[in-house]
């Protein structure tokens, strides 16, 4: 097995560009070995650039990698590059299922086979009223929707994530109930935006980050971008999710960024790019407008928050 | 043990010991969101300087030791202290004074009100801490304006509790403290009524 714990360990404390070239030359070394698998911290292969990536100066992997919102691993963003540390993210399956023609069961090294990977670098807005910029490395959901076929009584793609009480003994405390759950509508589970990422800065997902796999919806504020994915399941009726179960009168289905509806407890009107000091005003859709308004053309998006 | 309370030695030492959490953060890297750290850190302060000065009373007595009031005034002005530094960080560092959006703020989000109403109790009473104030409310009306603290330290809680997304653990522990802390004092005052 190359590329184990160590390596990622250093990517902490040595200044990114060091450990960049120390790790292109053992990513040279083991490329044969290592390549597709996913490791965290282990190299990947990215074959393509995307249009959709903004040119945004990128937030820090020091910051992307230890301020997280992960309850399963403890409520404070510090804790979970600690407490996910040792999270078991293979063997990994995901089970695709539901109202499809051919539902099926990927290992991490068929949903590597999906699609040629991409990095793709998107604003990233968290209902907090904080926001990020992230290199994630992925390939399009709609890749894997491709395979499994789903019938025409698809209407909505529910997803799981993993949850295994004695590696995440913080859960009980998180007041939300696991396994954690989203959703998504299938035209916006099949947009071109949306990402299966399993890397972010060239590498595998770190755990604190959602490894092995997990969705990026980059319109929608961050929780709607579920984490460590073990199931995914087409469905007729909207399915619930994990903070509009908690909380519906604060968290909607939906959750498209939008600067004019406001969260009951704060406003959204801005936002504070970590790293920054002055607050910028937000964008609608998070500034995916082009792309994803006509999704939701006709809609009242104030009572569909 | 009374000598060492009463020490002047003693008090300039709680003094400092009560500067240490600015001191730590001040001295610490504050993280990818230091707006945030602030604004917690010195919540989290204000609530446990009112909660300390909620419990000198009790502790006097239960524990026999009257000149601990030494100590009441000082930390009382402490969370003061620590709340202004938290009202000053949300008004600059999240507002940047906007003064449109902070009273759309105060009146439309309830865990704002809460906080707000905590910490605008604070200012009279941070006003009248000195002896000149005593003497010139008279102890009865002194005592009887000090009483806001309780409601202070009530609306903190509530600010705290409302503020949270989902971890309830933190705004229920001070709770606990400040309901216990209340309930002592209320068992206290219908004890003396009735033995009088
Ligand atoms: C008695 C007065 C107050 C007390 C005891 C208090 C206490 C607290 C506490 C304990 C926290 C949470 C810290 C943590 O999560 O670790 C907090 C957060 C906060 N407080 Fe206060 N506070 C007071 C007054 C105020 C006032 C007057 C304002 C503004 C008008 C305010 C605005 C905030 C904000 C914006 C947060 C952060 C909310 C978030 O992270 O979502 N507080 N406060």
């Amino acid at each position: 097995m190359p590329l184990k714990r160590p390596i990622s360990v250093w990517s902490e404390v040595t200044p990114k560009r060091v450990y960049l070239n120390r790790r292109r030359f053992m990513a040279g070394a083991m490329l044969a070995a290592a390549a597709h698998r996913l490791i965290a911290g282990a190299r990947l292969n990215v074959a393509l650039k995307s249009p959709f990536s903004t040119s945004e100066p990128q937030t820090s992997l020091d910051v992307i990698t230890h301020y997280n919102n992960f309850y399963e691993f403890g409520t404070d963003k510090a804790q979970p590059a600690n407490l996910a540390r040792d999270f078991k993210t293979s063997p990994w399956t995901v089970s695709v299922e539901g109202a499809v023609s051919k539902p099926r069961t990927f290992d991490l090294d068929m949903l590597m086979k999906l699609a040629p990977l991409e990095e793709r670098i998107y604003r990233h807005r968290c209902v907090e009223g904080w926001s990020i910029v992230v290199p994630w490395i992925g390939f399009p959901l709609n890749a894997l929707i491709k395979q499994v076929e789903p019938l025409s009584s698809a209407k909505f793609v529910a997803f799981q994530s993993s949850f295994d009480h004695r590696q995440m003994p913080q859960a009980q405390w998180a007041g939300i109930a696991f396994p954690y759950v989203e959703g998504l509508r299938i035209d916006e589970a099949v947009h071109p935006l949306t990402l299966l990422a399993v890397g972010l800065y060239g590498e595998a997902l770190p755990n604190q980050d959602g490894a092995p796999i997990r969705l990026v919806v980059p319109w929608k504020y961050g929780f709607k971008s579920i984490k460590s994915i073990v199931k995914i399941r087409f469905v007729e009726q909207q399915p619930p999710t994990t903070w509009n179960l908690a909380t519906p009168r604060e968290y909607g289905f939906y959750s498209n960024v939008n600067p004019t509806v406001d969260h009951p407890r704060w406003s959204q009107a801005k936002e504070r790019r970590l790293g920054e000091f002055f607050k910028r005003p937000t964008l609608m859709f998070n500034g995916y407008g082009d792309q994803v308004a006509s999704l939701y053309a006709g809609m009242d998006l104030r009572k569909n928050y | 043990m009374r000598e060492w309370i009463s020490a002047k030695t003693t008090k300039v030492a709680v003094f400092l010991l009560a500067l240490a959490p600015l001191a730590w953060l001040a001295a610490h890297p504050l993280g990818p969101n230091p707006v945030e750290t602030i604004t917690h850190a010195t919540g989290d302060w204000t609530l446990r300087f009112l909660v300390l000065t909620l419990a000198v009373t009790p502790l006097r007595k239960l524990l026999g030791l009257p000149e601990l009031i030494r100590y009441r005034r000082m930390l009382g002005l402490f969370a003061f202290f620590y709340g202004s530094l938290h009202f000053l960080t949300y008004l600059w560092l999240d507002k940047f004074f906007d003064t449109a959006d902070i009273l759309k703020d105060v009146y439309k989000r309830p865990f704002i009100t809460a906080g707000f109403t905590g910490f605008v109790l604070l200012i009279p009473l941070a006003v009248t801490s000195t002896a000149g104030w005593i003497l010139r409310l008279g102890g009865k009306r002194w005592r009887m304006l000090h009483r806001l603290v309780y409601v202070s330290a009530l609306a903190g809680v509530v600010h705290y509790y409302w503020l949270v997304k989902s971890d309830v653990r933190g705004p229920l522990l001070y709770c606990a403290l400040v309901v216990v802390l209340l309930l002592w004092r209320a068992n206290s005052s219908l004890r003396s009524r009735t033995s009088r």
